[in-house]
């Protein structure tokens, strides 16, 4: 058993919802009690979807327990179906269901329908939403492309030669309720248009079963999210030989890399090298006498794989970042995000507990945190700097303007959406200059919250001239002082860093001194 | 009783569980924590409802159950001491414990009524336990404040005082309205149910006089009645009429009299009255469709014909306590259709033939009306808006108004510029 307070990730049918929600003639039977039925709000409210996801729950009560559940479900499938007449049908169960092993797919599979049904076995009680998402993607794929294993020659990523046509490929794994999947596909396709290579097929996202079954007309798969798209990539070139790509195109460097992998695959050659530099805005931005301000600010990151593990990299080679946290909730995904860890020198946080992401997130006193909604919220409490980089999200994480992560408009949208929350670096500086000044209060304090309230409130509270902070140690008036004149926004840091070195050396009052000593110290 | 039509209706439903009435109760009663029993569904339900609003370390929770304990009982009953023990530890400012069961914990039949048992003795004098089930196989939506109430109730203490005694949630603001207004009409002995702090308790006994201010509290009321205490016919504090005949019957059972009532109230209903004309006005011969979620269906209906004359084309309710619901029934406008029960798509079907001017839904499928061009007010906000008393009338009636002058403006021909 679990204590759990806020979860990342949903159960796993979930996950199978959003592959049917993202695709065109899909039904999915959900044998659920109607409870189960608030996960169609993620979708219609997060999402802000017009349409219902296309989903239809058995409802099953306690009073159908003692009865016949098994026909419930079958009479639930005979009317979707006349209802909704899909192409493909999804059936599965959610947690509740599961106990009670009524065998749903079995039982559509017995019905007598001419379409194709997927039996969607998703263990709720080991299993969460990525992978729910992963393995319904996979079984659908499977369904729809395995009776044309045995019959297809192996695609080779040549193949767009022989035919003579312009090299094709497949972009998978973009999905509803994912992180602006929406814009990153249109991202995608542009940057593989412009190189004269043609997409095939987007799935989930708006593809029918019909596409699915079109996806060996393309050469290679781009593997957009790992965490949806991974297994079936994995199927289909084990089966039809289909190569993957590996690199997410999330910054610059890496979606010049992706560039640079999918030409080499498909052998094509790369003209345009010497562009690919200058698509965003990202490098010279990033090079601007204004972003050196940005040099070493300590960045604190969590969130899914995939985006977590890009945000380490364009943080640190990309912005000058120092990243000082790294972690993600994604166990999948776990051995990865751990080696990019290691090669930042910091130990990576695998956990679904969001108050254990608090708490690191407090010990490594970031200036700026990238994180998932959960992450929004703790910083707001430790009054840090935070951008939304991955789900789980906010209904304003659902942007109305294009705003995608990927590509050179991502690496635009990073840009402005790390460091606006950051205060900006001339301003940096003028608040420096005139700190001084009567009219500077600690109200003055850009657009940040209250970082500096509490010890504010240690300077302001008593009229005691040595005030007691930590068990046994003084603070003098020369040293309170002193610490007024620090700027508002590294007062805390400075203080907390003033008391560590007064316990470690001993030292009883804290002076003016002492805080110059404790300066020097820690520098 | 009027003549109303009465239809059952069986199939897939659109509503939530009792777990979601964890979202108000736990704002209700600062000093508990509601634990649930569950899966990661029911983790899932509750952070969605609450739209992921994290301004603090929430007070609930979910004891996820993993595969190992479902392997076997005994385990189950050792994990979930484990975590309660971690809990308490880490919130020892908890006063009372809901362990809440849930689908899954119902269908393995997990004893919680066992496990509050050994951790009442535990934690004696420290913490209470109490346990209920917020189930969806067995409770709908606001059935869960039900669920909670009734298990409270075996722990009230008992007394012959004469007392009113307010029962169901109610937010502050208007519970401290009522208490005025009662006090003004001479009832001095005022208490509520559920209380501000779970460890208020009121003590109940055959002089109490019970006032439900919720509609969705049958169990709570069967075993009010069984400690004796008496319970007060009306209809429901929502609107003018439904607060006036509310605090009419309080008043018969203090044996106050009517015209002392009206004397108090009467400048209250004025003042109302030209609150809600401004509403009445957009709401007026508008037709309304109400799927059933929240159980206050009822005496929405009631409210929107009879004080802002909104035609009613179908009343929805998850479920219908006739004996309960009695008062307000006989309010409602001859021939109103009350569908018991749902089968969603039959039931939008119905909402696409009869093509209202709004529709009361729950969240998961207003926005797909609106896409339809079907105007809509989602119904949580029922439960989350001080909406009781005469002088919410308004209010009440702006949640309805809004959506329909939104609409109104958004489509109005002032932005075309040709």
């Amino acid at each position: 058993m679990e204590l759990t307070l806020w979860t990342y990730e949903g159960p796993p049918h979930v996950g199978a919802m959003r592959i049917a929600s993202s695709m065109k003639d899909i039904h999915y039977v959900l044998h659920a009690p109607q409870g189960d039925t608030y996960a169609d709000l993620l979708f219609t409210m997060i999402e802000r979807r017009g349409q219902r996801p296309p989903v239809t729950y058995t409802t099953f009560q306690a009073r159908d327990l003692g009865g016949d559940t098994a026909e419930l479900v079958k009479k639930n499938i005979k009317e979707a179906v006349e209802r909704f007449k899909p192409k493909t049908l999804l059936v599965g169960e959610s947690c509740t269901a599961e106990l009670i092993q009524d065998q749903p797919g079995a039982l559509a599979k017995g019905m007598g329908f001419d379409m194709p049904i997927v039996n969607l076995e998703l263990p709720a009680y080991s299993k969460k939403e990525n992978w729910g998402a992963s393995e319904t993607f996979y079984q659908l794929t499977r369904t729809l492309l395995k009776e044309k294993v045995s019959s297809s020659e192996k695609i080779s990523p040549l193949r767009w030669k022989e035919l003579g046509r312009r090299p094709k490929v497949n972009i998978l794994g973009p999905s509803l309720l994912g992180f602006r999947c929406r814009d990153d596909v249109i991202e995608i396709q542009r940057i593989l248009s412009e190189q004269g290579i043609d997409t095939n097929v987007v799935a989930p996202l708006g593809a029918s079963p019909d596409d699915i079954e079109r996806l060996i007309d393309a050469e290679v798969n781009i593997c957009l999210y790992q965490e949806i798209a991974e297994a079936s990539c994995e199927w289909l070139r084990r089966n039809f030989g289909m190569e993957y790509t590996n690199t997410i195109p999330i910054g610059i460097k890496n979606t010049i890399e992706f560039i640079n992998e999918v030409h080499n695959k498909l052998d094509l050659p790369l003209t345009n090298k010497e562009e690919l530099e200058h698509k965003s805005k990202l490098p010279w931005y990033s090079k601007s006498v204004d972003s050196n301000y940005l040099t070493g600010k300590r960045v604190f990151i969590f969130g899914d794989g995939t985006h977590a593990i890009a945000a380490a990299k364009i943080a640190k080679e990309e912005l000058g970042f120092e990243v000082v946290g790294l972690g993600t909730y994604s166990r999948e995904m776990a051995r990865q995000v751990r080696a990019t860890a290691k090669d930042l020198n910091i130990e990576a946080l695998i956990t679904n507990n969001y108050l254990e992401v608090e708490d690191a997130m407090k010990k490594a006193a970031p200036e700026l945190v990238l994180g998932t909604q959960m992450e929004r919220h703790s910083a707001k409490r430790l009054g840090i700097p935070c951008s939304v980089i991955s789900t789980p999200m906010h209904v304003q994480d659902v942007p109305a303007r294009y705003s995608p992560q990927m590509g050179w408009e991502g690496a635009n949208v990073i840009f402005d959406d790390w460091v606006h929350p950051l205060m900006m670096g001339l301003e940096e500086h003028l608040i420096d200059m005139f700190k001084h000044d009567f009219e500077f209060v600690d109200g003055h304090q850009s657009h940040l919250g209250h970082t500096a309230t509490q010890t504010k409130d240690f300077l302001n509270s008593a009229e005691k001239k040595e005030k007691n902070s930590k068990e046994g140690i003084f603070w003098t008036e020369s040293g309170r002082a002193e610490l007024t004149k620090v700027p508002f926004f590294v007062r805390g840091k400075v203080k907390t860093n003033t008391e560590k070195y007064a316990i470690l050396k001993g030292i009883l009052k804290i002076s003016d001194e002492t805080l110059y000593d404790a300066k020097a110290y820690f520098s | 009783m009027s003549k109303v039509e009465f239809n059952k209706e069986t199939g897939p439903r659109e509503v939530f569980c009792g777990l979601t009435s964890i979202v108000w109760l736990h704002r209700r009663m600062p000093d508990a924590f509601f634990l649930v029993v569950g899966s990661r569904t029911c983790a899932h339900l509750i952070q969605s409802a609450a739209g992921v609003m994290i301004f603090a370390e929430p007070r609930f929770g979910t004891a996820i159950l993993e595969e190992k304990d479902l392997a076997g009982l005994a385990d189950a009953h050792e994990e979930l001491d484990r975590v309660v023990n971690d809990l308490i530890a880490r919130r020892p400012e908890i006063k009372t414990l809901f362990l809440v069961g849930s689908c899954p914990s119902e269908v393995i039949k997990l004893d919680l009524a066992t496990v509050a048992e050994k951790l009442n003795k535990r934690f004696f004098g420290q913490v209470r336990f109490v346990n209920y089930s917020g189930s969806g196989i067995e409770t709908t939506f606001t059935q869960g404040e039900d669920g909670a109430l009734k298990a409270l109730i075996p722990l009230m203490e008992s007394s012959n005082e004469e007392k009113l005694l307010l029962v169901g949630t109610l937010a502050n603001n208007v519970e401290d309205r009522f208490k005025k207004i009662f006090t003004n009409l001479g009832i001095s002995n005022i208490e509520s149910f559920p209380p501000r702090q779970s460890t208020e308790l009121p003590k109940i006994g055959k002089n109490t006089k019970v006032l439900l201010t919720q509609p969705y509290l049958s169990d709570t009321v069967r075993d009010l009645k069984h400690r004796g205490c008496e319970i007060i016919s009306a209809p429901f504090p929502l609107g003018i009429e439904g607060s006036t005949k509310w605090f009419l019957a309080a008043a018969k059972a203090f044996k106050i009299s009517e015209l002392k009532v009206h004397e108090i109230i009467s400048p209250l209903i004025n003042r109302a009255k030209l609150a809600l004309d401004s509403h009445k006005e957009i709401l007026k011969g508008k037709r309304l469709f109400l799927l059933p979620e929240s159980q206050l269906e009822i005496s929405l209906a009631r409210f929107l014909h009879n004080e802002c004359e909104m035609d009613l084309i179908e009343v929805g309710t998850p479920y219908l306590n006739k004996d309960l619901m009695k008062e307000e029934i006989n309010l409602l406008p001859e021939n109103t259709k009350i569908v018991e029960g749902q089968h969603v798509e039959k039931q939008l079907d119905r909402v696409r033939e009869t093509n209202p001017d709004l529709v009361v839904c729950g969240m998961g499928l207003a926005n797909p009306l609106e896409a339809e061009g079907i105007s809509t007010k989602w119904s949580i906000e029922m439960v989350f808006s001080p909406i009781h008393g005469i002088d919410q009338a308004a209010d009440l009636a702006g949640l309805f108004s809004k959506p329909l002058k939104r609409n109104q403006i958004l489509t109005s021909k002032s932005l075309v510029t040709n």
